[in-house]
Order: structure tokens, then sequence, then C-alpha cells
């Protein structure tokens, strides 16, 4: 931003406040300094209209209107308890939540903006000591491209079109959503809203969207269902309910130790002249259970429950006959 | 946003943080601001320069610049900041309720008035549209670990654990001094040095089966430098092999689980990825546990050490 249009805004902006009345553009044209040096009429609209996109993307609550049921043009003003941020003081706790909150972000949209509330908040007197070490550090990345554009959405209220990759059965088809909010789960980003094709709510898994995030129709179309908590609805659509059951199995000894530190040793046994160990181990359900004990092919052998022993078995087959 | 669309709000924010703060060291603003003392003293003698419609000397924003330090006297009716946007006060609202949500958070209570004071102010800007939920799943092994590894941060105090190191499948028993406590992506670290291994290192807290403090301070070396968390916890290394697979559909999830280097969609949905790996023996526990969904291209050394050790096993059910 060159030093001129700097300046103009920040003159604009002190302007606006200051004033009660509506001014008109030909007013601000000759009082703010900068818009007198357009050239002409044209020029000095097209740089008006620029400064107040600006200011508006800023979140500066521009108004317009006349001053008298005559006027025969729209002025412009800004109301003081629009733009100014209330009173707040924070005790040193509360700074130091606030700061391990800013770092929380690991990504450019929302880092951008938790600086920016940072910005003003330290302008509002709050002392925030970003240096503080913290017991607990969480953590959250956006790194699909597709972020940036659901948020935006989200935040316009713009309905959303994509190509969408379910894994299995393995399906790529166009979806229609009016995008409710973004939601991260467990460290997965979903977007969550009113599936048009289906006519029903649903998510989807950010990282699973092939392609771009195109935009449909107009903004501020989108309204969110008071009642709907993004969270639990991502929360109960993912998770399996977890069944554990106990198993059986041989270790030989001082190997797998990644399933030895979880189980109990209840006996000894030889196979094939290699001694071992008896335990049983608490798995949740049993297909990753047997992938699990499968990758540690001759140093782990189920005992029981048969079904279990019998997917070990076809795994370390089918491996064995891929050739 | 770049350097000159940041330049605005700042300039917007100067003059309300100066009136709160008079008398500051320009050092010290500067570096709340986040920019050199070079661009905070270009955007003040800026700010000099603008004021009130007249323009006269008494319109203008008069600031005074006492040696390095620096005061308002008059502010043109600028004395208080912008409020938060819509995007602001989300990304602030929503991380500091994802606090909450952390396991072993130290002061809840202080999050919470944060988030009661920061929504008051904020006034009409809601936070709507993101939502976080961090869901880490704690074991009562890792319960203890993580109390154990809590209480030594905030003593700095050094610990003994028992670690299992999954890439290796071993277990060992290491020194180390904790640094921080990091959740990411819904599993919890501790950030340490190492003193077995001499470097920085995350330990998964789940992968702690034993941990105790000792009686002696924790000293991370001066050089120990806090992961860089932004790219992700595992950047995997150049020097390290790299296996060509094909994954059947029910084996996609390996390419969302594990970072992988490229992945080109074959036909009947199947993925052939390119992934990195630092151990040979980790990536055959992973190979032989997908069993026929998964195909091994490349390299030739890893498919044939695959065959050999799923034929051993195989001999034990027999």
């Amino acid at each position: 931003m060159s030093v001129v249009r700097a300046e103009r805004l920040v003159n604009l902006v002190l302007c606006l406040l200051s004033t009660r009345q509506f001014l008109p553009a030909e007013r601000i044209r000759s009082i703010v300094p900068g818009y007198n040096d357009a050239p002409n009429d044209d020029a000095f609209y097209r740089t008006f209209e620029r400064d107040k996109t600006e200011l508006r993307e800023l979140g500066i609550p521009l108004e317009t209107g006349r001053n008298w049921s005559f006027d025969k043009v729209e002025g412009y003003r800004i109301a003081r308890r629009d733009y100014e941020l209330g009173d707040i003081e924070l005790e040193p706790d509360e700074a130091a939540a606030v700061a391990l909150a800013v770092r929380l972000w690991d990504s450019p949209e929302l880092t951008g903006a938790a600086h920016g509330a940072l910005l003003k908040l330290r302008a509002a007197g709050v002392e925030v000591d970003q240096g503080v070490p913290a017991v607990v550090e969480p953590k959250v990345r956006t790194t699909e491209p597709a972020f940036a554009p659901l948020l935006a959405a989200v935040q316009a209220g713009q309905t959303v079109s994509f190509d969408y990759r379910r894994p299995n059965p393995t399906e790529l088809r166009s979806r229609t959503l009016e995008p409710w909010g973004v939601v991260s789960w467990r460290g997965r980003w979903y977007v969550v809203g009113h599936d048009r094709d289906r006519s029903a709510p649903r998510c989807f898994r950010l990282s699973r969207i092939v392609g771009d995030v195109r935009s449909v129709g107009r903004p501020g179309v989108v309204r969110r269902p008071a009642d709907v908590d993004l969270l639990k609805f991502v929360a109960s659509t993912s998770s399996e309910p977890p069944e554990t059951a106990t198993v059986r199995l041989w270790l030989a000894n001082g190997r797998a130790a990644g399933l030895r530190r979880r189980a109990t040793v209840v006996g000894e046994r030889t196979i094939d002249d290699v001694p071992g160990a008896v335990v049983e181990l608490e798995v949740l359900h049993t297909d990753s259970a047997a992938s699990w004990i499968a990758g540690y092919g001759e140093d782990a052998v189920v005992l029981e429950p048969d079904v279990l022993r019998k997917a070990v078995h076809e795994r370390l087959l089918a491996v064995a006959e891929a050739r | 946003m770049n350097a000159s669309q940041e330049r605005l709000p700042r300039l917007l924010a100067l003059v309300p943080y100066l009136i709160a703060r008079p008398g500051i060291a320009l050092d010290d603003a500067a570096a709340d601001f986040g920019v050199t003392a070079r661009q905070l003293r270009k955007d003040l003698e800026l700010l000099w320069m603008c004021g009130l419609p007249g323009y006269g000397p008494g319109d203008l924003i008069d600031l005074s610049f006492e040696g390095d330090t620096i005061s308002v006297n008059f502010d043109a009716g600028m004395s208080r900041p912008l409020r938060l946007t819509g995007s602001e006060a989300t990304a602030l609202l929503v991380a500091l309720r994802t606090l909450l949500d952390a396991p072993g958070v130290a002061d809840a209570d202080a999050v919470r008035r944060a988030v009661a004071k920061i929504e008051a102010a904020a006034g009409q800007a809601q936070p709507a549209g993101v939502a976080v939920g961090l869901g880490v799943r704690e074991g009562a092994t890792t319960i203890k670990a993580r109390e154990v590894v809590q209480a030594a941060l905030r003593a700095r105090q050094a610990v003994h654990m028992t670690y299992y190191t999954a890439s290796k499948d071993e277990i060992t028993e290491r020194t180390v001094d904790p640094m921080r406590m990091l959740i990411v992506e819904g599993r919890s670290y501790l950030e340490a040095w190492c003193r077995r291994a001499e470097g920085v290192r995350l330990f998964r807290l789940d992968r702690i089966d034993e941990v105790t403090r000792l009686d002696e301070p924790a000293s991370p070396p001066p050089y120990a430098e806090q992961t860089d968390t932004t790219a992700g916890l595992f950047r995997p290394r150049p020097d390290q092999a790299v296996a060509r697979l094909v994954l059947s559909p029910d084996a996609r999830w390996v390419s969302e689980y594990y970072p992988v280097e490229e992945a080109a969609e074959l036909d009947d949905g199947r993925l052939r990825v390119w992934m990195r790996y630092a151990d040979t023996s980790w990536m055959v526990r992973l190979l032989l546990g997908l069993g026929g969904d998964v195909i091994v291209e490349e390299p030739v050394e890893l498919a044939a050490e695959l065959l050999t050790r799923a034929s051993a096993a195989l001999a034990r059910y027999r």
C-alpha cells in the first residue's frame, strides 16, 4: 500500500468517524486529502469505490444514508458505537489463555485472523505475553486446499459444489452442498451442511475433495439450522462403537514388543523349537487386530479365537501368494 | 495477507495501543505488532500526517517522542481499536474453546473467563461456522503418564521413562528433559530433549509405558529448538527409501493415514502411491498386516523380504 493510499484511508476513517452527518462523495472529495488529486470524476469515483471496499473488508461499519429526505445523493459515515471494540480487561491468567489460543492454529487463514484479533486486544490495552510456556499446547493444522474456499463459503453463506471421492466402495461424484460449517475432529477437517443431492445433512472429509471448490449462486443464501451441533454431527458420524475382545497369542521370546507391552503373560510354550510366551491381549474389533498381529509375521501366532486365527492366516496367505 | 494489506489494520490499532501505554519504548511496541522498529517509525510518521478535516496543527494526530519512547498528545478521535471482525472473533474464540478440550489444560476457569470477556467486548460478531474437537482418547496408562509429564513440566524436572518406539518395535529406557506437551491430530506428545539420542524428540504419550519424575531439573541445552509444527510433525527425509505400492479400495486408508509423496488413481478404485519409510521392519509390518490389499511394486528387495516373512509366518500355522 502506497503511503498516499494508506494516509488517505486513515484520513477517510477519521473524517467519517468525526461526522454525525452523512457526507456525500463529492463532499468527501473536497475534504479528505488525496482525493482532489484525481484528474477527473471517473478517476475519483473508481478510487473512492476501491477505498470503500477496502474499509468494508476490514470490518469497518460504513453506513450510507441521507440527512434529509430531499437530499439527492446518499452520504457516508461511521457510527462510533459500531466501530469501537468494547471495553475489555484481562487478568494475567486470562491473557495467558489468549496467548496460547492464538498459537493453536497452523493455518494461513485462521492464524491471520487470530493475530488480527490479538492486535486489537493489545490496542485495547490488554497485555498478552506470547513467550509464556504452556503445560499443554494443542495445534490445529489446515493443509487441505479445499479449506480456504469452504471457510469463505461458510462465512459468506454461499452454496458450493465439488467432486468428492468415497474410498470404499470407490465412487467419484459431484456434490452440491449448502455449507453450515467446517469442523476439525481428531485432526481431520470436515465440511458439514445440507446436501442438495441427498436432501439431507451430510459431512464430507476435506482430504477427499478432488479439484476445486466452486461457488454456486449468491452469497447470503445458506441458513444454518439453529439446533445443529456441528461437532456432534461429525463425531457421531465418524466414530465406530468400540468392541473389545480378549484374544490369546503366542509371542516369540524377545520379539513383538508392540504386542507384548499391551499383553499379559499367562504361560510358556515352544513352537517349532522357538521358545515363547502365551499371552492374553485386549483388542478392538477383529479386522484391525488381525492386521496388527499379522504384521508381526512369525513372531506372533493367534491361538484363539479361531475367527481371528483365520483372519491372520488369510492375510499371510494373500501376501505369500501375491506372486 | 501480504505486508501492505496488514498495514491499514496496524495503523488503525497503533494510536489506541499507544494511548493505553504512555511512554512505551519503540522497540517494545514494534515487537507487539510483529514489525521492525524501522517500519513502526514509518507508520508513526504517516499517522503524524493524518487527522481531522481542517488538517491544521490542532487537528492532526500528535505524537511525542522522548528518546526512544512514544506518547500520544492528540488522537483525532481514534481512541479505541476497531471491533473484531466475524473471522477474527471466530478464530480466537474457537481456539479458546478448543483449549478446554485439551486433557490437563492448566486453567479451564481462566479460559472460560477469557471467552466470556471477549464475547462481551466483540459485540455482535458471533463465532460460527468453525468447530474443533481434539477428540483425544486416553487409556488408563496414558492418563497416568500424562499426569506425571505435566507435573514435570510445571516443576521443570527431568523424567525417566520406558518408551516404545514403533518404527523399530523396541522398548527403551530414556532420561529426557521435557520442553512442552503438544496435541496434534488427536494425539498427545511430549516434546523433550532426549539425553540418549542427544536431540529434541517427540514422544507419543500412549507409547510411554512407565514414567517417573527425577529429582533433578530439566535442562535442555540452549540450542534445543521446538519442533516447527506448521508443516506437520513428520517430514519424510530425502535419504529414506521410497516404496511404490498399489492399494486396493480396502487399503486406501493408508494414503490418508500416512504421508505419501505422490498418488495416482488406477481403475477399480485402486491407488498407486509412493511412500517414504525410514525403517524396513516397520514397512514390512504394515504390509504384512494389509495382506492381499496391497501390491509392492518397488523396491524389489522389500517385496522379497515381505514374501520371506509371510512364508515363515505361514509355517507357524500349519
